[in-house]
């Protein structure tokens, strides 16, 4: 057995950073605390390079308990980028703060947590990692300690929790019949289990997957998290846990269940439905939080579709990777501008492109990203996503998905066309979310146009 | 970095860079990139003369994985076109050059839908060719949105979300040939060799659906022209002009680039389809725009009526046991039509548009008698509504000639009856035609009469080379024929293997 610490140094970096930030937070005056932003950011830098080199390195399993794949790989390296853009956004907002330092350790444990789900490759793990993932996130809900975001926290902490239970109940049902929690094992002991056990089991431990994914049905939380809890925390929490169960869904459906069975059919109906509650939901929003919020889940509906298609085409993995760099991207981008305005109601973005170009055509960048616009990163996993779905004779699940795109296009729209108008107020954005929106608003474009490079790496 | 790619990126490379520029001098510089790109592309055609196959190619690596590249060259197909894009994006910057509302993003806008629309007409990768084709549409939103008239934003809407459902569509399509070639690729030279799907006929119809609703919403095609008309009313005439001369043409080239040589079983069984589509449009457009008297709306219909012929001309090539020579006759006609009817109709808009900029409206009923006071309008109008009905000696008759000497001529019981009946349909877009003239030209004078003062130097700069060029092709279509040959030979060979 491999147990070989130095393999999940990236991991380890993130751990280390956090525990140093959480004691110098000890011991720092209060205006001194942005210091625990730098430790954190330096830990999350070198959890990169390291994650960088790594991935040249051929493909192995730690302590029998993670895949080092690309899979991996890809979500180290999304998940560390995106709480790294995440550390940035909320640097402005919670500075001086009395419980600053607590703030940025949050972040990166459940960041930590996500990376761990992805990797993960035993049920057990999978499990720990959730916990992992969830609970510092459930704290960053709360944050603000305000009416909305104690509610944001307590919807959001009752669903994990109780959907981590039916999880856990599902873990129980597979290690029973599968006479194992290891990946390996149970891909041999689900194949000549009774059917039915398996179905329960997959169907419950997809429960807690999908929550973290922000999926139907785990998808209640989503809106109410993502308007009442501080917007960074609402751009982390829409972004890098759905990173790391995304991968952990594409690993179970891919290695853990036996070839056959319901699993594309059930993940397929269940993508469809988040595709379409997601779009249909957003319609009507004039919160542009709430209406990001339902674009995340639509999203999740899109992401879902070669977590079905796992297994049955080589374009599976490929999509579900490609895509969730570029939804990570692209969310953080939208997520940064709003930061960036301080404002959440549609009309306050009125003239946003006249008060502050760059910003302006940043939005517009990741808005039109979202619906998949060539050359941004979102249009090739959107191209491999459909790929994926008729290579996987599921060309039903793709005009489903390309009709939901077509309505999409709609609400994103409605946020698009006041940015054109005449500003009827003064619009002052903040310096360093404007430049996070930016940045992300290029990396999303040159993903797009450099996709050969990065498919290929 | 070959010539090509610097024809299809320099406006690009200049909008990025007209933020920086005073802003009394845009108009000047947009002027002079259209022109020098226009320059470029004529001296690219010059030298390449009419010799066959693929010139000024280049091919480079993008997504590997999925064996997609940037993948560039020019043919006899994509010659007419992209010179044609050229000559139209040079007219509207010379027709915009007294624009004064948000002049800068208008020439950044404009200069941007240049490159993609160059891009698209000299992709030679279904991947390029759909990024291109779906940057179109975003460009044109935002042109008939913030530029546009009337309920824009409506309309506006209605062309983004119609548009983009062909457009992915259409990627579904590309997707299914994409798979269906073993190995898989997205090059289109290669799956022009070897068309994808032979052996299931089945998938190859299905595929040849998704790409032909999607390039026929593009065209477009009764029943999915229901976006064109708000689309062209309420768009600023230099949109309009683009996006019926050149972006209407992108679903048309489709069909001749990807359809055709690529699924040459299903498009001969369903060649059938492709003729009805095309005699409806035909008819369906002409005697919609009978009716109208918005002279906008009157000019977008005779498009759907224009576009038919092309389809039925194409839809005659499908039929392998018709004769060959008729049925490279029909593709040479098609091919003449898109260049044709995107110097007439760019004329025709740009000539709306002196219209609304004088007297803010386009109703037929209320202007009448222009000719006295203005004649060099008048006769501008006249002239372009001759061709646009197919007068000899102009472009029209020339394309028109061709198609239904070609549609008729192959023999086929099908295709002989539809283009029989197709020839109605310039009956009746010579009635409309006519009667335009006759109520707005000719006749006592109407209430808004008074306002239509004559031309100014940039308008008539803009609108005389196009109209002088559909003479040319008219009168001497030698050299646009002969360029043509080589490929319509190729396409009807290649479809009809």
């Amino acid at each position: 057995m491999n147990e070989n610490p130095a393999d999940v140094a990236p991991e380890l970096c993130v751990l280390i950073a956090a525990v140093l930030g959480l004691v110098n937070g000890l011991f720092l005056p209060r205006t001194r605390q942005w210091r625990v932003a730098v430790i954190c950011a330096a830990g999350l830098v070198a959890g990169l390079a390291v994650a960088a080199v790594d991935a040249t390195r051929p493909d192995l399993v730690v302590f029998d308990a993670f895949f080092v794949d690309p899979i991996t790989h890809v979500t180290r390296i999304t998940v560390l980028g995106a709480t790294l853009l995440v550390l940035a956004l909320a640097a402005g907002p919670v500075r001086d703060h009395p419980r600053e330092s607590e703030h940025y350790v949050l972040i990166l444990l459940s960041a930590l947590g996500a990376m761990m789900l992805g990797a993960s490759s035993d049920l057990l793990v999978v499990v720990a990692a959730y916990l992992l993932a969830s609970i510092p996130a459930y704290a960053l809900a709360g944050f603000g300690k305000d009416a909305h975001g104690t509610e944001a926290a307590l919807k959001y902490y009752l669903m994990g929790a109780f959907l981590g239970v039916v999880m856990l109940a599902g873990v129980t049902l597979l290690y029973g019949v599968g006479r194992g929690t290891a990946y390996g094992t149970l891909r041999a002991g689900l194949a000549d289990a009774p059917s039915a056990a398996v179905s329960a089991g997959v169907v419950a431990l997809l429960a807690g997957l999908l929550f973290k994914a922000g999926a139907v049905p785990g998808q209640f939380w989503v809106p109410d998290v993502t308007e009442g809890s501080p917007p960074a925390v609402a751009a982390f929490v829409t972004t890098v846990p759905k990173i790391g169960a995304f991968a952990a869904l594409l690993r179970f459906g891919s290695e853990a269940l036996p070839p056959g069975g319901g699993w594309p059919a059930l993940v397929a109906v269940i993508s469809a439905i988040t595709m379409t509650l997601g779009n249909l939901a957003a319609f009507g929003q004039d919160n542009v939080r709430r209406l990001l919020a339902y674009s995340t889940v639509s999203q999740a509906g899109y992401l879902l579709v070669p977590v079905a298609m796992a297994g049955r085409t080589d374009l599976a993995r490929t999509a579900l990777l490609f895509y969730v760099a570029a939804y990570a991207v692209t969310n953080l981008g939208a997520f940064a501008a709003v930061l960036a305005t301080g404002r959440d109601d549609l009309a306050a973005y009125t003239g946003l492109l006249r008060a502050s170009p760059p910003l302006g055509i940043a939005l517009v960048v990741c808005l039109l990203g979202f619906v998949g616009t060539p050359p941004t990163a979102v249009f090739v996993g959107k191209v491999l996503m459909f790929g994926a779905a008729i290579d996987g004779r599921y060309a039903w699940l793709a005009a489903v998905a390309a009709i939901n795109t077509v309505a999409s296009v709609f609400y994103y729209l409605r946020w698009i066309v006041p940015l054109f108008r005449r500003p009827d107020g003064a619009l002052r954005p903040a310096r360093a979310a404007s430049a996070v929106a930016v940045a992300a608003a290029l990396f999303s474009l040159a993903l797009g146009i450099g996709a050969g490079v990065a498919l290929t790496a | 970095m070959t010539v090509l790619s610097l024809v299809v990126f320099l406006p690009l490379a200049v909008a990025l860079v007209l933020p920086a520029v005073p802003r009394r001098a845009v108009p000047w510089v947009w002027i002079a990139v259209t022109f020098a790109d226009l320059a470029l592309v004529a001296g690219m055609w010059a030298a390449h003369g009419t010799r066959p196959g693929v010139a000024y190619e280049a091919h480079m690596r993008w997504i590997p994985s999925v064996r997609a590249g940037y993948h560039v060259g020019l043919d006899g197909l994509s010659f007419p076109l992209v010179t044609l894009t050229a000559v139209l994006f040079a007219a509207c910057a010379v027709y915009s050059v007294r624009h004064t509302h948000r002049v800068r993003a208008f020439a950044i806008l404009f200069l941007f839908l240049e490159t993609v629309c160059l891009g698209l007409f000299s992709a030679l990768d279904l991947l390029l060719f759909f990024v291109f084709f779906d940057l179109s549409i975003v460009g044109m939103y935002f042109v008939i949105l913030l530029w546009g008239h009337g309920d824009r934003a409506a309309s506006a809407l209605k062309f983004f979300l119609y548009t983009f459902l062909g457009s992915l569509v259409l990627l579904l399509g590309f997707i299914g040939l994409y798979l269906g070639a073993d190995p898989h690729t997205f090059d289109m030279v290669e799956l022009t060799r070897h068309p994808p799907l032979a052996g299931s006929p089945g998938l190859a119809g299905l595929t040849l659906l998704a790409v032909g609703i999607g390039l026929g919403i593009k065209t477009p095609v009764v029943p999915f022209h229901t976006w064109l008309p708000p689309a062209h009313t309420d768009a600023p005439a230099a949109g309009s002009a683009i996006l019926a001369g050149v972006m209407l043409k992108m679903g048309a080239y489709g069909f001749v680039r990807i359809a055709m040589p690529m699924l040459p079983d299903a498009w001969r069984r369903y060649a059938l389809v492709f003729l009805i589509v095309g005699l409806v449009g035909v008819l369906y457009g002409a005697l919609v725009a009978l009716a109208q008297d918005n002279v906008k709306r009157l000019v977008a219909y005779t498009s759907v009526n224009h576009m038919g012929y092309i389809v039925l001309a194409l839809g005659a090539a499908g039929y392998a046991s018709g004769d060959a020579a008729a049925r490279r006759l029909a593709v040479t006609g098609a091919v003449t039509q898109m260049v044709s009817h995107g110097l007439i109709t760019g004329a025709l808009f740009l000539l709306c548009g002196v219209l609304h900029d004088r007297a803010g409206s386009y109703d037929l009923g209320r202007f009448g008698g222009i000719a006295r006071t203005a004649p060099v309008y008048a006769g501008m109008l006249a002239l372009a509504a001759f061709a646009a009905l197919g007068l000899p000696g102009l472009s029209g008759f020339i394309a028109e000639f061709q198609i239904f000497a070609g549609t008729i001529g192959t023999g086929a019981t099908a295709a002989a009856v539809t283009g029989a009946i197709a020839v109605l349909g310039i009956l009746v877009t010579a009635a409309l035609f006519l009667r335009v003239l006759h109520r707005a030209v000719l006749g006592p004078p109407g209430e808004l009469s008074a306002r239509v003062g004559d031309v100014r130097p940039p308008e008539l700069a803009a609108i005389v080379p196009l109209l002088a060029l559909s003479l040319l092709i008219g009168v001497a279509p030698r050299a646009l024929l002969d360029t043509i040959e080589p490929l319509s030979a190729a396409v009807t060979a290649l479809a009809g293997r």
